[in-house]
């Protein structure tokens, strides 16, 4: 059975991933959008700036943030300045650490429902005299919205499920930085495979039904397209 | 290129793209249906877009009445929404997540002007869409969608309509449906209608004034009946080379199977027409239905001969001539035979008899 220290872990878990979502879909959804209307020649920038993680080893990211907010590093002086210490080892590191590891699976699929929406339906709000914040929330966000389901799950079950970047710059430090893929690494290294499989079991049942929502909700999605 | 003496929409634009450029000068009259005819890629729809500020020319001075639309020497640019204009689609372009109720408020919120057109009620009514209402734009047909297109910009109460091709989806049946909305619309309305299409017969049904584009350019523009027959415009060149008289039907001949209308041409003998006696019509005469005979034929198998007289002639290729004629206060225009033109002498000045083979109803 799970035990309480199992428990924090998953609890603190639910808290970072959850927080990380919001924020990225707070942050996601207006990079997503400029990306998916501009012309701009930095687009192609942009675009690799917020898929590397996608390729990059996790430590590697883990390693430059731990630097960057570390002591000496540049994000690092700047929180010293504002007077909140150092990010690595607490809870704001990782949540840091979570945003910018979970980018691309938020930004892309919103980038992709805005591109998908086209021009028409834009052209049309405005032509009925709705200006760019109006057609935003009147039109795009409502026809994008498929594209935020995915996301928000993609964000949060991708952040649940980091470990080389959490181990990097959040450490294993219990109640602060102890997510459940550290506590699962913890219980192997013990040799503690009954505990392990309660936490491994757990979250892959989680991660399959997570997706089995995501699927279903998209095919009902196509299917009521495909009555058009 | 002045069209009336008021002129409502001026518009000198310029814009350039990799193979096209844009460049007009126009005063549109302030009422009735202008419709801006060309092939495509003669730039019909991107000087649409520009009127609504949907592309922005570089060269630009728009003005809409009273109202300045652009300026591009003052560096002004009214955006869209800002405009108060009213676009349909060519593809109905519906909000697909609003029901048809929906999509008609999200106009009606969003009203620019105090001066209602319309009412909700009226707009629903003109178009007959009250079974509609509740209905998502998914679960309409391509007509059902544009109707509810069209409504859902006259309820706007638009200081002008711009309509880009709202026929060219839908099927002949769908078209034939529709028509009959745009030809009340017309009749219902008091602002102007810029109209883009590239069918012939939606320019003789709809148009009052007749705008023509090839290649980003205006090569000729005023109104219809006299764009239609002018020898140095496109129109009258073409095969489909037709006149458009304005009439009004006198009585009808049952046994015959014909009507009699009264044109400032003269009196012409129609296809029988289920329409009460004083109705407006409009009809479209073929050049190519048109023949020309010296004297009054004594028997002849065709009803409609009338005296003319020749204006102008203009040889158009392939051993064809098209000779523009005054019929009383009309003009005709007729496409003969180069040879036929040689052998009867025809040339301006000359008085001669039209016999019309055959006229159709467009309106």
């Amino acid at each position: 059975m799970l035990n309480a220290a199992d428990l924090d872990t998953l609890f603190l878990t639910f808290r970072v991933a959850s927080l990380a979502t919001l924020l990225l879909l707070l942050l996601g959804t207006p990079l997503a959008w400029k990306l998916a209307r501009s012309r701009s020649r930095w687009k192609g920038v942009i675009n690799s700036v917020v898929a590397l993680p996608l390729v990059l080893p996790p430590t590697v990211l883990g390693f430059y943030l731990l630097v960057l907010m570390g002591p000496a590093g540049l994000v690092g002086k700047f929180t010293q300045w504002l007077g909140i210490g150092t990010l690595p080892f607490s809870f704001g590191g990782l949540v840091v650490a979570s945003v910018l590891y979970s980018l691309p699976f938020v930004v892309q699929p919103l980038q992709n429902a805005f591109v998908a929406m086209g021009d028409a339906p834009l052209e049309a709000a405005a032509t009925l005299g709705a200006g760019p914040l109006d057609r935003f929330f009147s039109v795009a966000l409502p026809l994008a919205k498929p594209g935020f389901l995915t996301a928000g799950v993609l964000g949060f079950t991708h952040t649940v499920g980091e470990f080389g970047v959490v181990l990097m710059v959040g450490g294993n430090i219990p109640d602060k930085t102890r997510v459940v893929s550290v506590q699962i690494y913890n219980h192997v290294e013990a040799l503690e495979y009954g505990q392990a499989h309660w936490l491994a079991g757990g979250l892959l049942i989680f991660s399959f039904l997570v997706l089995l929502l995501l699927y279903s909700s998209q095919q009902t999605q196509t299917l009521t397209q495909s009555l058009k | 290129m002045i069209m009336s003496p008021v002129p409502s929409i001026q518009a000198r634009l310029r814009l350039a793209y990799d193979q096209f450029a844009l460049d007009v000068d126009l005063n549109l009259p302030a009422s009735g249906v202008t419709v801006l005819f060309g092939h495509s890629g003669s730039g019909k729809t991107t000087l649409l877009r520009c009127i609504a500020g949907l592309e922005r020319p570089t060269q630009g001075f728009l003005k809409i009445g009273a109202t300045l639309w652009q300026d591009s020497e003052h560096d002004f640019f009214l955006p869209t929404h800002r405009r108060n204009l009213a676009y349909v689609f060519q593809e109905a372009n519906l909000f697909p997540h609003l029901s048809v109720r929906g999509n008609l408020d999200y106009a009606v919120r969003r009203l620019r002007t105090k001066d209602r057109l319309f009412s909700l009620e009226q707009a629903i009514e003109l178009l007959a869409i009250g079974p509609l209402l509740a209905r998502l734009p998914a679960r309409l047909s391509g007509g059902e969608r544009q109707r509810v297109a069209i409504a859902r910009a006259l309820a706007a109460s638009p200081d002008v309509l711009l309509m880009d091709e709202p026929l060219a989806a839908l099927d002949e049946q769908r078209k034939q449906d529709i028509l009959p909305y745009l030809t009340g619309l017309h009749q219902n309305l008091q602002i102007p209608i810029l109209y883009v299409t590239h069918s012939l017969q939606e320019v003789n049904q709809l148009a009052d004034h007749l705008l023509v584009l090839a290649a980003g350019k205006v090569v000729a523009c005023g109104p219809l009946a006299e764009t239609l027959t002018r020898l140095d415009g496109p129109m009258a060149l073409d095969r489909q080379a037709a006149s458009v008289w304005q009439g009004k039907l006198v009585s009808h001949e049952a046994e015959y199977h014909l009507s009699h209308a009264e044109f400032a041409g003269g009196s012409l003998s129609l296809p029988y027409l289920d329409m009460p006696v004083g109705s407006p019509v409009r009809i479209r005469i073929y050049a190519r239905d048109v023949s020309i005979t010296l004297q009054p034929p004594e028997a002849s198998s065709i009803l409609n001969i009338l005296p003319a007289s020749v204006l102008a002639l203009s040889a158009m290729g392939q051993g064809q001539t098209v000779v523009q004629l005054a019929v009383g206060e009309e003009v005709l225009l007729a496409h003969i035979t180069q040879k036929s033109a040689m052998l009867l002498n025809v040339r301006p000045g000359m008085a001669v008899y039209v016999q019309i083979k055959g006229t159709s109803i467009v309106r």
